[in-house]
């Protein structure tokens, strides 16, 4: 199971190619926010990129947050998002240490889920999937 | 969003009140460069001057502006204090698809605060805010704390003036999200004359996709064509500053106020030098992968034991041509030194430095004297330039105060108006002949990229006048209708007919395909109609006697050919702008 990793943001132009390839891909919206990764500037554009990004954890914060199941613990890390079960309460947010999840003005969440549709839309190669430690299947829940 | 009107948000700084309006007239205008002008008719006065508080200062983006890469500029209109009639600029940054993503084809800004102040719209904002204590703020700081008033970071856009918008300079620019200008025609200036210090767009909203998978799969085919061809490799890779040393071997490269067209010296400060001695990294407009903006740093010692400090400067062809060989300056660094300078105070790059080349020669020459400039400008003293451009934004005497409105009008007063590169306004970078010194002449914008004439000069040996007119009118009329989609001009080479028909077509704008060359025609009229109006006369520019004494890979200019063009394209422009008969009104 991989997760994707913004490992080289050093590289990153700030041209938001990942954030509108992810929102026009795997939420067909046209938007550089409702976006699993999201690119903001660490203070102007002199001082370069950072990405806001699901960092795979396990067990995730937002899920354990999700009174409703919505986001689900994804086996080896991250989540898994239901979103029909989704009552808009913003907790996941909330609970996200890394602000890495996007709430849209009705409360919708948008958080990566590694699918890594956006990698190769990177001009920089500042994206990649990288494969997480394996979780012993009667440990964690299971995606597949 | 798709639709076939125009979501229009026009604020009046006077009363604090904005309004959403929607105008219908895509099929007619599209947008860009074409609604900008539709609003310039409905809000703009041709009967009064600029600075009347009620000229509209007006930003619009396209149709396709966020649904493909490189639909990602912004185009800025205004009634310009430089000669006081209609005139546009163009900006990428995130500004377009700030507007794009707050959900508005148009912001129209109209009325003068009472006090300095700064504007926000978002698709659920627009506020107005009292920022009096920014008063004399150069550009860069401006932006470092509007970033704090409205937050939002990377999905917003900022808009800004320093001194020299707040002083009325008639180039002064507006900045955008610090490495990025509406640079040409004085936009800045009308920004401050409405004491209006910043915009900041912030971009929240997102819009539902067409169903099914034409429209990913055609985004995913033009953005491998824009990121592998070789014309964007050259963008990517030493970006717009490549052209120096092939512009210096054609001997185009305008050099020390345009004494001269090539230098030995170029290479100091070619593209290949300035990647190899001061390149830090790129940048990119959002929604646009190529990554164009080249970012520079010069690093100073400020005090004894080691204590440095380091500048991060944007360069480009056109800043280095004006900043670099127009004033001999030949060190990258120090040309990064001036163009800081400059940034900051807010100031378009191209008409200052060819404005203080003017003022070299002209100092030179004796048609002026130290009284006047106050430093020693110099060929290749920096820190005299440096020193000189914070006079022009802030100037302390008559003959500063005239060379911020322009070098002609300069010359004008004092001497030297025979050797002031002016086409129009302070010239761009392309010494390359008479069809591009009538173009930028008697252009629409005043701006190497109305048509391409230098790159026509450099294709056709011979004198074909009737040739040469209908590819400025016609190649124009083609660069309309990427401006009406306000399209990276870079990307017209992949953009071409058949594809941008796709392209309508996946996003539901396939029944205007049709009517794109007829929009380039309209619009094309409707913007000499309004240039006209306002006082324009074609026939009465004056090419400076400088032009005629430069000798370029062709030879010599000859004086014929040019005054051939120049009468040829005016006829032209008047034909173009002519008043609608009765019938259509």
């Amino acid at each position: 199971m991989k997760a994707l990793r913004a490992a080289r943001m050093e590289r990153c132009i700030g041209c938001h190619s990942c954030s509108l390839a992810c929102a026009r891909q795997v939420h067909s919206f046209l938007s550089w926010n409702k976006s699993g990764i999201r690119i903001a500037s660490s203070g102007g554009l002199s001082t370069g990129f950072e990405a806001k990004l699901c960092l795979a954890c396990k067990p995730a914060p937002c899920a354990q947050a999700c009174p409703t199941g919505s986001l689900a613990q994804r086996r080896d890390g991250g989540v898994i998002q239901k979103k029909n079960l989704c009552i808009r309460c913003g907790e996941c947010a909330k609970a996200c240490p890394v602000d890495a999840i996007f709430l849209d003005h009705q409360v919708n969440p948008y958080v990566c889920i590694h699918c890594g549709r956006c990698v190769e839309f990177c001009p920089h190669d500042c994206l990649e999937m990288e494969e997480l430690p394996k979780t012993p299947k009667d440990k964690g829940d299971s995606d597949d | 969003m798709i639709r076939d009107y125009f979501r229009i948000m026009k604020v009046d700084l006077t009363t604090g009140k904005a309004s959403l309006l929607e105008r219908p007239g895509r099929d007619q205008y599209l947008g860009g460069t074409g609604l900008a002008a539709m609003l310039f008719e409905e809000f703009g006065h041709m009967d009064r001057d600029w600075d009347d508080p009620e000229q509209p200062l007006i930003f619009t983006i396209g149709p396709l502006t966020g649904y493909y890469p490189l639909m990602s500029k912004t185009c800025c209109a205004f009634r310009s204090p430089y000669h006081n009639q209609y005139a546009e600029s163009y900006a990428g940054g995130k500004s377009a698809l700030s507007l794009r993503f707050a959900d508005l084809d148009a912001l129209v800004v109209v009325g003068k605060a009472a006090r300095l102040s700064a504007l926000c719209v978002g698709s659920r904002r627009v506020e107005t805010r009292d920022v009096d204590y920014m008063r004399g703020f150069d550009a860069l700081r401006t932006g470092r704390i509007v970033r704090k008033l409205f937050p939002g970071s990377g999905r917003r856009s900022i808009l800004r003036i320093g001194p020299a918008g707040e002083n009325l300079s008639a180039y002064a620019c507006i900045n955008v999200d610090t490495y990025r200008h509406f640079g040409r025609l004085g936009g800045g200036t009308v920004m401050g004359s409405k004491n209006l210090k910043a915009i900041c767009i912030l971009g929240d909203r997102g819009f539902d996709l067409p169903e099914g998978k034409a429209y990913s799969d055609l985004y995913k085919d033009i953005f491998k064509q824009l990121t592998t061809t070789e014309m964007m490799s050259k963008y990517h890779g030493l970006g717009t500053a490549v052209n120096i040393n092939p512009l210096n071997e054609l001997k185009s490269l305008p050099w020390k106020n345009l004494q001269q067209t090539s230098s030995p010296l170029a290479d100091n400060i070619s593209g290949e030098r300035f990647a190899k001695d001061t390149l830090l990294r790129s940048a990119a407009c959002a929604g646009c992968p190529v990554g164009c903006i080249h970012v520079g740093f010069v690093r100073e010692q400020f005090q004894a034991n080691n204590q440095y400090l380091y500048r991060q400067v944007s360069y480009d062809y056109e800043p280095i041509f004006a900043c670099g060989g127009m004033l001999e300056i030949t060190e990258a660094p120090q040309v990064l030194r001036l163009l800081d300078v400059i940034e900051k105070e807010g100031l378009d790059v191209m008409s200052t430095g060819v404005a203080l080349a003017w003022a070299t020669e002209a100092l030179e020459e004796g048609v002026i004297s130290r009284d006047e400039t106050m430093v020693d400008l110099t060929w290749g003293n920096v820190d005299a330039y440096m020193q000189g451009s914070e006079l022009i934004s802030r100037p302390p005497n008559e003959f500063y105060r005239l060379l911020a409105q322009g070098a002609m009008k300069c010359a004008q007063k004092f001497g030297g108006a025979d050797f002031a590169c002016v086409l129009g306004q302070e010239m761009a970078g392309y010494a390359t002949g008479e069809v591009f010194f009538v173009s930028e002449a008697l252009g629409f914008r005043h701006s190497h990229l109305d048509s391409g004439g230098y790159a026509y000069d450099q294709k056709y040996e011979d004198k074909n006048v009737t040739r040469a007119l209908d590819f400025l009118v016609n190649d124009g009329r083609e660069r309309i209708v990427l401006n009406c989609m306000v399209a990276c001009l870079f990307s017209r080479g992949v953009y071409k007919d058949e594809l941008m028909a796709q392209a309508m077509e996946a996003v539901g704008y396939g029944a205007l395909n049709d009517s794109l060359s007829a929009i380039g025609d309209r619009v094309q009229r409707l913007r000499w109609r309004l240039r006209l109006g306002m006082g324009y006369d074609p026939a009465k520019v004056v090419i400076p006697k400088r032009y005629t004494e430069v000798t370029t890979w062709k030879g010599p200019i000859d004086p014929e050919y040019l005054e051939a063009l120049r009468t040829g394209y005016a006829a032209r422009i008047m034909e173009m702008g002519a008043p609608l008969p009765e019938t259509e009104e």
